[in-house]
């Protein structure tokens, strides 16, 4: 059986909680890592090339990295779904879908969610034919007919690397334009096997136990509604903080932004947030490390107040040695 | 025991025919959190012992396969028992999860 008890419970395994992962094992935290899958939107850069101190790397390839230093520093793992944190009288609960885990400390950097389209259909079809990453799964759609839904440069990109893959690419936009570079949308219009349309929505997507069609209709009238007949549909309408389970219990901004102060403060005591979760400036990998550290390093100093221990510092290596060791070594 | 290697020319000897129900990880080079899955799917194959069998299949080697069982995000892993695919599980799937569906059908 895993541990149920630990002292830092971070949630989320992008850069932050990565990060504070690192930082909580090298203060000597056990320490557990709650996710759903591991390098969060970071993972999903073809090529990262502002990450200090390395040229260029793929998004996954560094994101494995930073795991392969937290497993080396014995963080654990944990790859279910939180849905729900409680108080109690010396920590909290974490509640996932199949078990339940306390903390003294809980870090959340659960990043940015692509946004819904909210439309009959889509909840039931999602991984079988609704899909939100066109890296992830558009090498699966060769020679098939696939949707792209949304009007800014993610969607065209996705339409993009969609059409030398696919058969044919509707790219459907509810506005009345795309809201892009003007070189890009040349880009689109001149590749062959892609068709966009402005003013049209998707009102459906159908299908028995995969994506069979979709019906769309005018965006401004609501008439002309039609079935177009197509194998995927890629959602690419942005990203949001899925916080909507945290909002009776810790401030939100107007974004759904988990709301910090400085030193990575959530309203709750004992509970800290970094990076694309909170109301930060900035989604970039190196911030939401930098955040997860400060966030990390002050769970650190939380916990050792509240235990009344004395606060170490992070020199060299991470092994910590005890006061009267340190007497006995100086004393040979 | 470790994972067997499944392709669209044995998946039929393997899988359909299978005395005992067999876990399918499909999977791709080039998908991220299928390099997560991989190990946990490992870890399951050491543990299951001869009461099940556990494969992997690399859907871009053998798309055949994939196409068949609609595949159309990856990691899925699906459960396959007397030759009829019994459960599907989209996208990453802890060790415990797995052990809890593939002992439902034992």
């Amino acid at each position: 059986m895993p541990e149920s008890k630990y002292d830092a419970v971070i949630i989320g395994a992008g850069p932050a909680g990565l990060t504070a992962g690192i930082y909580c094992a090298r203060r000597q935290l056990s320490t557990l890592i709650i996710a759903k899958s591991l390098g969060g939107q970071a993972a999903l850069a073809s090529e990262v090339e502002n990450w200090p101190g390395i040229k260029s790397i793929s998004g996954f390839e560094l994101m494995n990295n930073f795991k392969e230093q937290t497993d080396k520093l014995g963080v654990k793992y944990n790859f279910n779904e939180v849905n729900k944190i409680e108080k109690t009288d010396d920590g909290f609960i974490i509640k996932t879908n199949k078990d339940e885990i306390e903390a003294k400390a809980v870090i959340l950097s659960f990043g940015l969610t692509p946004r819904d389209l909210g439309v009959p259909g889509e909840e039931k079809l999602k991984g079988r034919g609704v899909t939100y990453c066109a890296i992830c799964d558009g090498p699966l759609y060769k020679g098939k007919t696939v949707a792209v839904v949304g009007g800014g440069n993610s969607a065209l990109e996705a339409a993009q690397y969609l059409s030398k893959i696919a058969e044919k690419v509707y790219l459907l936009n509810q506005s009345d334009k795309f809201n892009v570079e003007p070189y890009l949308m040349d880009e689109i219009n001149s590749i062959e096997n892609l068709e966009s349309y402005c003013f049209t929505k998707i009102t459906e997507i159908k299908g028995e136990n995969k994506v069979e069609s979709i019906i769309i209709e005018d965006a401004r009238d609501g008439v002309e509604a039609r079935e177009i007949f197509v194998n995927g549909v890629f959602i690419e309408i942005g990203h949001q903080p899925k916080t909507g389970w945290l909002k009776d219990f810790i401030d939100l901004n107007e974004k759904g932004e988990i709301i910090i102060d400085g030193s990575n403060k959530t309203t709750v005591e004992g509970i800290f947030a970094a990076g694309d979760c909170t109301n930060t400036e900035y989604k970039q990998i190196i911030i939401a490390a930098g955040e997860g550290a400060k966030a990390a390093l002050q769970a650190y100093k939380y916990i050792v107040a509240k235990e009344g221990r004395s606060l170490r510092p992070d020199w060299g290596k991470c092994k910590t040695v005890e006061k009267e060791e340190v007497g006995k070594k100086l004393n040979k | 025991m470790s994972g067997v290697l499944l392709t669209d020319a044995n998946f039929e000897e393997e899988v359909l025919n299978s005395e005992t129900p067999v876990l399918v990880d499909f999977f791709a080079a080039w998908c991220g959190p299928c390099r997560l899955q991989g190990p946990i799917v490992e870890e399951l194959a050491g543990e299951i012992g001869d009461k099940a069998k556990i494969g992997k299949l690399d859907v871009d080697a053998s798309p055949q396969t994939a196409q068949k069982y609609g595949i159309m995000s990856i990691p899925t892993i699906m459960i396959f028992k007397s030759g009829e695919p019994v459960q599907t599980l989209i996208g990453l799937q802890t060790k415990e999860g797995l052990s809890d569906e593939i002992n439902k059908v034992i």
